[in-house]
């Protein structure tokens, strides 16, 4: 056992399988929940620039609301709430992801708007003089270039989203977050578990948000 | 083929199209010209229904373009367009331009779709570099690919809107020449140009707005010969003096 004064790092390196389920956990709700979300807030996206008012209104409705909610509540209100509506045992994680999904969806849609108005009228205007319907313009020629522009951003955003996962805490879903937590209570190791999570979220996020430039840069080109 | 019936169109509580009367026979060439803002662009646009109009009817075909029940992406899949900033999609290859619409739209498979395309693309003249993106291209190459995306849909009419305008001097020609190959082989064209070179050597008929008005409509011959008008006579006289 590796000791450093009171640092003890042999309660990190016993609890190394535990932690590394938590963080496979708040992988996949962060993947999840990006994919599900980045699809929602780009149909969002399309409603807010629809020509059809019930549609503008539904997604501007979508996107204040969410943006003015905190995401704790959200969780919670899915977790708490949603089984008493539906009079039935609801799944931590699908509920987790559910709120992640509708929460999420509101900034993605955000980027996706800006994404798309980035994108020239010219370039809809050619694809519809091919004679592509709506559906076809925006999948094959208008969203594939507003996805890319938006990239940087859109990974940006899915590095917050992987920070905010460690909120499942609240519903006692077993994340990387909640497992320190776990760990750090049951060995009375509050430091060493606290700092080592702190370090781990640190170094993931540092290097994600460092390709994102790198990224940027290249795509600058 | 293609027909207008007093054609009016507001931006707000601008007109930029009024009472536009004209018709366009198939196979004819007819070059539209005037003055920037003088509702040129638009009026070709409302020929595929890019843009809609509020009072009138243009039909092509036969086929009204401004009715509800009428399939717009089926009749904009029979009149080809081409755009003043070529508007290739930057993140296809130029073959891939040419065949997207011809799968999604026409549902040919991906073999016919590249036999089509590479036939096109020797026509004009750029046969060797369909596996080019657009940001490698020339503006004339880029325009050129746009020529041949439109034609790959076999349409029965082109629509050309200031083809050149954006191009270099020097590229100029090779896209006015592929325009003129395409006239000669009885494409019925509706072409928004100031090249007057092109029109006179080109054009069946010419078409001349001012303000959103249709001022003169004539033969190549009559208008460059005597234009009626004063405003088409100051406009030539400025546009020919170089």
């Amino acid at each position: 056992m590796i000791m450093l004064g009171d640092f003890d790092f042999g309660v990190i390196v016993t609890a190394l399988p535990y932690l590394w389920d938590g963080m496979q956990l708040s992988l996949l709700l962060t993947g999840l929940a990006a994919v599900g979300s980045i699809f929602l807030g780009t149909l969002l996206a399309l409603m807010r620039l629809s020509s059809i008012r019930l549609f503008q209104w539904i997604g501007a409705i979508w996107v204040n609301f969410f943006r003015s909610l905190p995401l704790l509540l959200v969780i919670f209100w899915f977790y708490f709430l949603v089984p008493l509506i539906v009079q039935g045992q609801v799944d931590a994680f699908e509920s987790a992801l559910i709120g992640f999904v509708l929460f999420e969806a509101a900034y993605f849609c955000e980027i996706m708007r800006s994404g798309i108005q980035s994108i020239s009228r010219g370039q809809a205007w050619s694809g519809y003089a091919l004679g592509l319907k709506y559906s076809q313009t925006m999948r094959y020629v208008v969203l594939p270039q507003a996805f890319r522009n938006m990239l940087p951003i859109l990974l940006t955003q899915t590095i917050i989203l992987f920070q905010d996962t460690s909120l499942v805490f609240v519903v006692g879903l077993a994340d990387f977050m909640t497992s320190a937590v776990t760990v750090a209570q049951r060995d009375s190791r509050l430091v060493e578990l606290y700092v080592f999570a702190a370090l781990v979220y640190f170094v993931m996020c540092y290097f994600a948000s460092l390709s994102v430039k790198i990224l940027q840069k290249k795509m600058h080109k | 083929m293609i027909e207008f019936k007093n054609v009016n169109k507001w931006y707000g509580t601008f007109q930029v199209l009024k009472e536009c009367t004209s018709s366009v026979k198939k196979g004819e060439v007819v070059v539209i010209c005037g003055p920037s803002g003088s509702g040129k662009s638009t009026l070709i646009k409302c020929v595929n229904g890019l843009e809609p109009f509020q009072e009138g009817e243009i039909s092509v075909d036969g086929v009204s373009v401004g009715a509800k029940e009428t399939n717009l992406p089926k009749l904009r899949s029979q009149i080809g367009m081409v755009f003043q900033n070529f508007e290739l999609f930057p993140h296809k290859t130029a073959m891939q331009n040419i065949c997207l619409a011809q799968i999604k739209v026409l549902g040919r498979s991906e073999d016919e779709a590249n036999t089509r395309g590479q036939e096109l693309l020797d026509r004009v003249g750029l046969g060797d570099l369909g596996y080019k993106y657009p940001s490698q291209l020339s503006g004339g190459q880029q325009q050129r690919v746009a020529i041949a995306r439109g034609l790959a849909m076999d349409p029965i009419a082109m629509l050309f809107d200031e083809p050149t305008s954006a191009l270099d001097p020097e590229m100029i020609n090779e896209v006015l020449d592929v325009m003129q190959q395409l006239a000669k082989s009885g494409m019925t064209m509706m072409v928004v140009t100031h090249e007057m070179g092109f029109a006179r050597r080109v054009a069946d008929r010419v078409i001349f707005m001012d303000e959103g008005e249709i001022v003169e409509d004539a033969t190549t011959d009559d208008f460059f010969g005597k234009p009626h008008s004063d405003r088409a006579q100051l406009f030539l006289s400025k546009i020919l003096e170089h």
